[in-house]
């Protein structure tokens, strides 16, 4: 597999990140990244043939918990770290979103 | 007699009626305030809010008398959610962020009578090993003030090695509590994966993160890691395991290491280890033998792929932790020409370069197409990686812990590796496998080098087995005084 990236395609992940790059950080991590997948790169030369992956180390999930309505935050207190927020109604405000 | 104090020595004081709360507290901010300007450990300083509390444990005496740390000052990770008091990540985009709640660890440490004094400086989102990440500029290491004191958790191993407080905690996702300790001559443990809540941790890799505790002594790290340990119904990978009597486990052991079997992984150190931590580290594998126990060879032959597959692991998650910065529900906002250019212009000036760069990588090890080659594959190597310590602490040559340096090197200059992100990756090799086999892991002051900077050396042991990591260390600074040994700035 062919390892590095292109500007476009940094171009293109920043994109899917939602991250507007400048030109000069463009070209930077352009070189950076590359560098670390070529180095990452190294362990599809390991021989994992039948070996199950590992998400999470976690043996036992506790899924299941009694559904009962307990205190939770207060919806002003949840709204007070808003950089937009209408307390009165209780919604987060963005920009426009269609036309 | 307060500066050199440990936390059980404070503890001890506050409930001999000796100190009150107040003055540790005055006495720990007046360090702060003397120290700090050239250290640059903290982010905020809560005096105020300090001073009140410690007061509040004076007035209530008879109710704190007993907590197991009354009186304690500690310092907090800028990365634990703490209700009413500003938690930056050391990041612009939640430089004014204000949390409604507090994380779990914090409340434990609160019931257990710890007066927070700070939050501390680290790298951005916990992510760097230099602490030159953080948004609002790097911490100094107290033993050298033009090197880095590692991080992630830079700001509360340097707080701690300083002696401004016996206590802090930070938190450990690939060496971030236990690489700052090692450069930093301080006690630096991350305990099992699941052990501590993580609840109110600012995410960064779920499935690796876990909060730790940095102390001056083993017995303050029992105490600290007691008082965090345990499920938490608000983290569901949090472990219904018991939680033992850690500083009760390290009495009755008294110091003994007979029958202890303690592997060395020799291969590994062929890494480009430095002749002075080499030396360190051979040194302090002869006081384990002279206590009793017996070194045995182990092999970890997936280890050395440790690096990438982390660094594949971790950007994954952190693409996906990060995507809920967008401006909306709390944190900065950018201007923007509708919403899509809010995201980005928000993002793009609210993260720093190293947060970006992880991102982008995430990003694509996640994307259609690179999945499997990448991120998939990944996992497939940590389940080796896991099997290697597995048969290590198993079947009949089964060792208790395993042994190995904290770091390749020292503490490192500031400036040297910023520019090269893939040289300060490779710093971690020695710690991030503990975290992507969700292992417990400790590291301990073991010397210095000929430049006169601390060395760490590092104990992995089993699942859940913080115990056996604490008798290990209690047992070598029993024999050892590298952890009395205090920087010069601390002893002005």
């Amino acid at each position: 597999m062919r390892t590095g990236f292109s500007r476009d395609e940094v171009a293109a992940i920043a994109r899917l990140a939602h991250l507007e790059l400048e030109t000069t950080e463009l070209d930077l991590f352009t070189r950076q990244l590359s560098d670390v997948l070529t180095y990452a790169a190294e362990v599809q030369q390991i021989d994992t043939t039948a070996i199950p992956p590992t998400a999470s180390v976690v043996t036992r999930h506790a899924a299941d918990r009694t559904d009962e309505v307990r205190p939770s935050l207060d919806r002003n207190e949840a709204l007070a770290g808003a950089p937009d927020a209408a307390l009165e109604t209780g919604l987060f405000k963005v920009p426009r979103v269609i036309g | 007699m307060i500066e050199a104090a440990t936390a059980h020595e404070l503890r001890d004081a506050f409930r001999a009626r000796r100190l009150s709360a107040a003055e540790i507290c005055r006495d720990a901010l007046a360090r702060i305030e003397r120290l700090d300007p050239a250290l640059h450990a903290f982010n905020t300083v809560a005096a105020d809010r300090a001073l009140a509390r410690a007061e509040s444990l004076d007035r209530d005496f008879e109710r704190w008398r007993d907590a197991p740390l009354a009186g304690v000052p500690l310092a907090l990770k800028d990365n634990l959610c703490t209700r009413g008091l500003r938690t930056t990540a050391s990041s612009r985009i939640l430089e004014q962020y204000v949390p409604p709640y507090d994380a779990t660890a914090v409340a434990r440490l609160d019931a257990a009578g710890a007066v927070v004094v700070g939050k501390t400086n680290c790298d951005e989102f916990a992510m760097g090993s230099s602490n030159e990440n953080s948004a609002f500029g790097p911490v100094c290491n107290p033993w050298a003030a033009d090197r880095t004191p590692g991080g992630s958790s830079g700001g509360s191993a340097a707080a701690v090695a300083a002696g401004i407080v016996p206590l802090a905690l930070g938190s450990d996702t690939g060496g971030s509590v236990r690489q700052p300790a090692g450069l930093c001559g301080v006690i630096g443990l991350k305990p099992t994966y699941g052990r501590v809540s993580r609840y109110g941790l600012i995410a960064f890799g779920s499935s690796l993160d876990q909060i730790g505790p940095l102390t001056r002594t083993v017995a303050d790290a029992a105490i600290a890691l007691g008082a965090i340990a345990g499920e938490d119904p608000a983290d569901a990978t949090s472990a219904p395991e018991p939680v033992p009597d850690y500083p009760a486990a390290l009495d009755d052991a008294g110091g003994g290491l007979r029958g202890c079997r303690i592997g060395v992984p020799w291969s590994l150190f062929e890494q480009g280890v430095d002749p002075d931590v080499r030396r360190a580290i051979e040194a302090a594998l002869q006081v384990l033998q002279a206590r009793g126990a017996t070194l045995v060879d182990v092999a970890l032959p997936h280890a050395q792929h440790a690096i990438p597959v982390y660094y594949l692991v971790a950007t994954a998650e952190a693409s996906s932790n990060l995507a809920r910065y967008d401006g909306v529900r709390y944190g900065y906002r950018a201007p923007g020409a509708g919403l899509r250019d809010m995201y980005g212009k928000t993002r793009a000036l609210g993260f720093g370069a190293e947060v970006k760069r992880r991102i982008m990588l995430g990003t694509y090890v996640l994307s259609a197409g690179y999945y499997d080659a990448y991120y998939l594959k990944a996992q497939q190597v940590r389940t080796l990686i896991l099997r290697d310590y597995e048969q290590a602490f198993s079947g009949p040559g089964a060792v208790e812990a395993i042994a190995m340096p904290t770091s390749p090197t020292a503490a490192f200059r500031l400036g040297e590796r910023v520019s090269d992100p893939l040289q300060m990756y490779l710093a971690d090799v020695f710690t991030v496998s503990a975290n992507l086999a969700g292992l417990p892991a400790i590291s301990v002051p073991c010397g210095f080098t000929a430049a006169r900077l601390p060395v760490g050396l590092q104990l992995t042991g089993r699942r859940f087995d913080e115990a056996t990591l604490l008798r290990v260390a209690d047992a070598y600074e029993r024999d050892t005084e590298w952890w009395k040994q205090r920087p010069q700035i601390a002893r002005a």
